[in-house]
């Protein structure tokens, strides 16, 4: 097992040094002067040049690359062009509201879905199953910013229980923390319900077919039981699969949720970089986007030999 | 009088309450003493899992539902029983083993577990006492080394230890009544051997009453005390085993008993000096293991097998799963490559060539396969499988369509088929379609792998025949594999015994089979179950010699 750790870690390298190739060719390769971007319209030759050298834009190609590689390993992962603040400083702001609401959006999803797939499986073809069904229908095809504003006259404005918008650090305490995430969070989780429970209906679906169900039942077993020891265990590797993916667009796409309660995260990070141009932190994000969904498919790989013992590696 | 265990009376079970709905069992009345195995035999189809899961409680819920009759467990009534009742009968009173020891056990718990949970649910022994038990009951159904299968997962025990995990699951709180639906139909006949050993000796020592589905007349004769017999859902007959298999009443018994291939060979054709159409030559299939960081190893799948088929002539290989007979088929065929050795195809050697210059010989060597269900394509109408052969050697289409037709004929099917799909047909008549499309290339050479295995003993016969019937008429050779040493009696003018990848024995069937030379055949023979039994004569062999 540990040396599937280590050699899953090592294969992530060369992944890592194919993003950072694109990365870098990225800024290189577009049409433009990445100096005349930086320079603004009204800046002399001289100027441009003067700016040319300092970012070492008149080196060789490789040069640049390995000067470029060597500084991202040192964590120096450039300055933003726009409000010259080094580009970690920016995303170590941001990145706490990102992963605070990715964190308990995937765990509320959780919570909800896998009891009610496993019900819909259960009592499938019912009105129960119906329900959660429609429910899920629901979940995907209204969008998340409607559930937003929706939550927010609800929750905020009318029962004004939370405040409308914002984000507190958990260093500030768990109460205000809590009950500025809280409302996003419902937002969020509503697609993933949909998408984790009809993944857990359909997966349980399967499996309650299989013979070793009916051994349990044989067996005199509870229903709960032949549900959860024998059929959720055998029907979470596929679930395990959705949910992992799910976390990964979670962290870095919620442009949405975080423009609908104001929240200061990478999402719009990202969008206010790209509508900029702003290219260290268009590199950085992409960096980070990348490092995340290998992270996760790593994760997502070690828990499928965590429940299926024929998955050996 | 012995203690009924099992008391069905009548039973009716149908699809859906409403008066008219079908009844899938009709009628249905067994009786099962104590001490007592009644085997309950009968084609698929004939209701026999159903009326065993009727029993347990384990039908589908709201699609068949038992509407008379009576299922009586040591008095008590079953049909009227509730769930949490049901419950507390299952594994105590009555339990159940099945036919797949793979699936039947869950791949993601432990097996000491899977037994663990009968005694969590049913008993109030703590954690100590229930492994001590267990593990007793592991050593009573013959498991080896049963601390470490205790803690193993199915997949690391083989087909017979798995089946040996259900018996332990099935018989720890020593049930009155246990219910055995095919459990050896998956296994080899040398490990089959030892399970219906396994439950005739726990049995006399529980005095357990056993009803044990098959289909296998052999392990009938092997196991019953009684037998009963269904078809389409009603009893045809039932009795003690001797009177079943000597003196049949109803005429669908006899055609049961009268489809069984017998052991003793069928008397030998002729030799001939018809040209070899086929020969394999000291050919190896070794698949290797990579390994990060160790040596790859090495599984040898087949190991220096030679053989020869003449034209006209069939040639069994027979073993048991794991032997390497369908990997030495699929290497003939080249629908894997060899890693040593050579085949010749009508004087080619065709081992070795590249898959485009495979092409113009790959017509003369056709393979039909086992599981009829899925070795067609079901978006597919019959005629353009069987057309799609010819098409592709560059037959016009309207004339491949015209073969097709002809070639049904030939495997007695009617011409409409041609325009249906694979679903709208029987095993049976799915792999008259699989030989009429391996005909379709007029192949030299025809493999079977397992080709009658899935199919009932009556449907079997029948596609025995026609092997037997387009061999005559086309001479073409046969490479039959089977693990079935009865069907291999009755087709094969010579056989090849394979075990561990290796030919142990080969020679004509008459000898190989009446007098086998090597420990290993012997073995395969002495465990073919029924073995005593010339069924289709109704009497037992050693009666026949006289």
């Amino acid at each position: 097992m540990l040396g599937y750790l280590l050699r899953r870690i090592l294969a992530a390298i060369p992944v890592m040094g194919v993003v950072a190739l694109f990365v870098f060719l990225l800024l290189r390769l577009t049409p433009g002067d990445p100096a005349a971007i930086l320079a603004g319209d009204n800046a002399t030759p001289e100027q441009l040049e003067r700016i040319r050298t300092s970012l070492g834009l008149n080196e060789p190609l490789h040069i640049q690359f390995f000067t470029w590689i060597g500084k991202l390993l040192h964590g120096d992962l450039g300055v933003s062009l726009i409000s010259n603040v080094p580009v970690l400083k920016m995303i170590s702001q941001r990145i706490e509201p990102s992963i605070s609401i990715a964190l308990s959006t995937i765990v509320l999803s959780i919570v909800v879905a896998m009891p009610l797939g496993v019900i819909a499986a259960w009592r499938h073809g019912t009105w129960i199953d119906r329900f959660v069904m429609g429910l899920s229908v629901l979940g995907f095809s209204v969008p998340v910013f409607v559930i937003g504003y929706v939550l927010i006259q609800i929750f905020a404005i009318d029962l004004r229980w939370v405040p409308v918008q914002g984000f507190r650090s958990i260093t500030a305490g768990f109460g205000p923390f809590f009950e500025r995430i809280i409302l996003p969070t419902c937002a969020l989780s509503f697609i993933y319900v949909a998408l984790i429970a009809r993944m857990t209906r359909a997966s349980m679906l399967d499996v309650m077919g299989e013979d070793y169900i009916r051994t349990a039942r044989a067996k005199g077993i509870g229903e709960m039981g032949v549900l959860l020891r024998h059929g959720l265990r055998n029907a979470a590797v596929p679930v395990i699969t959705v949910i992992g993916s799910g976390f990964a667009l979670l962290i870095s796409g919620v442009v949405v949720t975080e423009s609908v309660f104001n929240l200061p995260g990478i999402g719009r990070l990202t969008v206010d970089a790209v509508l900029a141009r702003d290219y260290p932190v268009i590199q950085a994000m992409i960096l980070l986007t990348s490092g995340i969904y290998v992270a996760v498919n790593l994760l997502i790989d070690l828990a499928y030999t965590l429940l299926d013992p024929r998955i050996r590696y | 009088m012995t203690d009924i265990v099992l008391d069905i009376n009548n039973l009716v079970v149908a699809l859906g309450k409403q008066p008219g709905a079908s009844r899938i069992i009709d009628d249905v009345s067994l009786r099962v003493a104590e001490r007592e195995t009644l085997c309950l035999v009968g084609e698929s189809g004939s209701g026999k899992s159903v009326t065993s899961l009727t029993v347990m409680g384990l039908l589908q819920k709201g699609s068949l539902i038992p509407t008379g009759g009576s299922v009586k467990l040591v008095g008590e009534e079953l049909l009227t029983a509730s769930d949490r009742r049901l419950r507390q009968l299952r594994a105590t009173r009555m339990a159940m083993i099945f036919q797949e020891p793979m699936t039947a056990l869950n791949p993601v718990v432990p097996v000491g577990r899977q037994i663990d949970e009968v005694l969590r649910v049913h008993t109030d022994l703590d954690a100590r006492a229930r492994r001590r038990k267990i593990l007793a009951m592991m050593e009573h159904v013959r498991l080896p080394d049963v601390e470490r299968i205790f803690a193993s997962y199915p997949h690391r025990l083989s087909g017979g230890q798995r089946q040996r995990i259900m018996i332990a699951m099935a018989l720890v709180l020593e049930p009155k009544l246990l219910i055995a639906d095919e459990p050896t139909t998956a296994l080899d006949v040398t490990t089959q051997k030892q399970i219906l050993t396994l439950i005739r000796d726990l049995q006399r020592d529980h005095g357990t009453a056993v009803l044990f589905i098959t289909h296998d007349m052999g392990v009938v004769a092997e196991i019953a005390d009684r037998v009963a017999v269904m078809r389409h859902g009603r009893l045809v007959e039932s009795g003690p085993l001797d009177g079943i298999l000597r003196n049949p009443l109803m005429e669908y018994t006899r055609n049961l008993l009268a489809s069984v291939p017998s052991l003793v060979p069928r008397a030998p054709r002729q030799e001939t000096n018809e040209p070899v159409v086929l020969e394999a030559n000291e050919l190896c299939k070794i698949y290797r293991e990579r390994s990060f960081f160790g040596k790859a190893r090495e599984v040898p799948a087949a190991k220096n097998v030679t053989l020869t088929l003449r034209k006209g002539r069939t040639l069994g290989i027979v073993g048991e799963s794991g032997s390497g007979k369908s990997t030495v088929a699929r290497c003939i065929v080249r629908l894997i490559d060899p890693t040593s050795g050579g085949v010749r195809l009508v004087g080619r050697e065709i081992s070795e060539l590249s898959r485009r210059l495979l092409q113009p010989h790959r017509k003369k060597i056709q393979i039909i396969f086992q599981d009829p269900y899925r070795s067609l394509n079901p978006r597919v109408t019959i005629g353009e499988s069987i057309a799609e052969g010819p098409i592709n050697y560059g037959m016009p289409r309207k004339e491949a369509l015209s073969k097709a037709r002809e070639l049904l004929e030939l495997v007695h099917l009617p011409v409409d088929a041609i325009s249906r799909y694979p679903h709208q047909f029987s095993g049976g008549q799915r792999q008259r379609i699989a030989i009429a499309r391996a005909l379709a290339l007029d192949p030299e050479v025809l493999v079977a792998d397992e080709a009658v295995s899935a199919l009932d003993v009556s449907v079997q016969a029948q596609v025995l025949d026609l092997l037997d019937e387009i061999q005559k008429r086309l001479g073409i050779g046969l490479l039959f594999i089977t693990h079935d040493l009865r069907v291999a009696a009755q087709i094969c003018d010579d056989v090849v015994v394979m075990q561990h990848g290796r030919v142990v024995e080969q020679g004509p069937a008459a000898e190989v089979l009446t007098h086998p030379k090597e420990a290993y055949t012997r073995a395969l023979l002495d465990a073919a179950p029924g073995r005593g039994w010339d069924f289709a004569n109704f009497r037992p062999v050693a009666e026949a010699a006289e």
